[in-house]
């Protein structure tokens, strides 16, 4: 069976799952970081096989800016973590818990 | 099945399991060995990125995530307390929930996906079309031609971010 469009959206789709599931039951901040980095990568690909076997590049060049998109959210994301840290003492979920009533 | 389609399963397994090594990894919970596993599923992405023609995509995802980004991460994660989390046990009732709504959600999107045959894939391009080749030249053309105007913006977006980021990292954040 030759590889297609389906195939690629498929590893996506799991690949999207699999990110999901790290944000839901890990309860380290940085580990739920990469999880979402995980996400990410998952909606690149289908981008990017779309922008394939759609014979355009226009996929391609959002795929771009989304890579740049996610790293000034990787450097925004990392500084908030460590000015929590350096205030809490923690990177765990269930100690940040201020805004609970 | 020519040489392709065996890289496309190939590099497919090792995306999914790599991916999956970062979530839950049974031999270690230590984010330093979540982090290593997510650089082995960027490379491997960039490699279905090349069979997919993408050629400067998969250097791009190379140099900045499995680079730039991911060294960032391992900083942040050297300052950081690690011996911590291995103490904590995993609660079941959050496992069991994720992994429900999960497989909820992915059902969903299988069922899109492969529940339609052959209707849903695009229509054939005619004959002899030229398969398009994502290079640095036609790349760069499209980039500084029709979205000159996005390029200009997201290179404000990283000024603004760079300056959160500075601020941000103030000693007395106020």
């Amino acid at each position: 069976m030759q590889v297609g469009l389906q195939h690629y959206l498929v590893v996506s789709a799991l690949l999207f799952a699999t990110g999901l599931l790290g944000v839901i039951i890990r309860r380290n901040l940085l580990v739920m970081y990469l999880s979402l980095e995980l996400m990410l990568n998952a909606a690149n690909l289908a981008l990017v096989s779309f922008s394939r076997f759609k014979n355009s590049l226009d996929g391609q060049v959002l795929v771009f800016f989304i890579i740049t998109v996610a790293a000034a959210e990787v450097a925004v994301g990392l500084a908030l973590i460590v000015a929590l840290y350096r205030k809490r003492q923690s990177a765990h979920v269930e100690d940040l818990t201020s805004m609970k009533l | 099945m020519g040489l392709p389609d065996i890289l496309f399963y190939v590099f497919a397994a090792f995306t999914l399991l790599f991916g999956l090594l970062v979530v839950a990894n049974p031999f270690s919970r230590n984010p330093v060995t979540s982090a290593m596993f997510l650089v082995l599923t960027i490379i491997s992405m960039a490699c279905l990125f090349v069979l997919l023609n993408a050629f400067f995509l998969a250097a791009v995802q190379i140099i900045v995530y499995a680079g730039a980004v991911m060294v960032l991460f391992v900083f942040v994660i050297m300052l950081m307390d690690l011996k911590e989390e291995e103490r904590r046990r995993i609660k079941t009732f959050g496992v069991v929930t994720g992994i429900v709504s999960v497989g909820i959600i992915l059902s969903v999107f299988l069922k899109s996906l492969l529940g339609c045959g052959d209707s849903c894939s695009l229509p054939a391009v005619a004959g002899a079309a030229p398969v398009v080749e994502g290079d640095a030249h036609s790349l760069g053309l499209l980039l500084f031609t029709k979205y000159d105007l996005p390029f200009e913006v997201i290179s404000v977006l990283l000024l603004v971010a760079m300056i959160g980021v500075i601020t941000l990292s103030k000693k007395d954040l106020k």
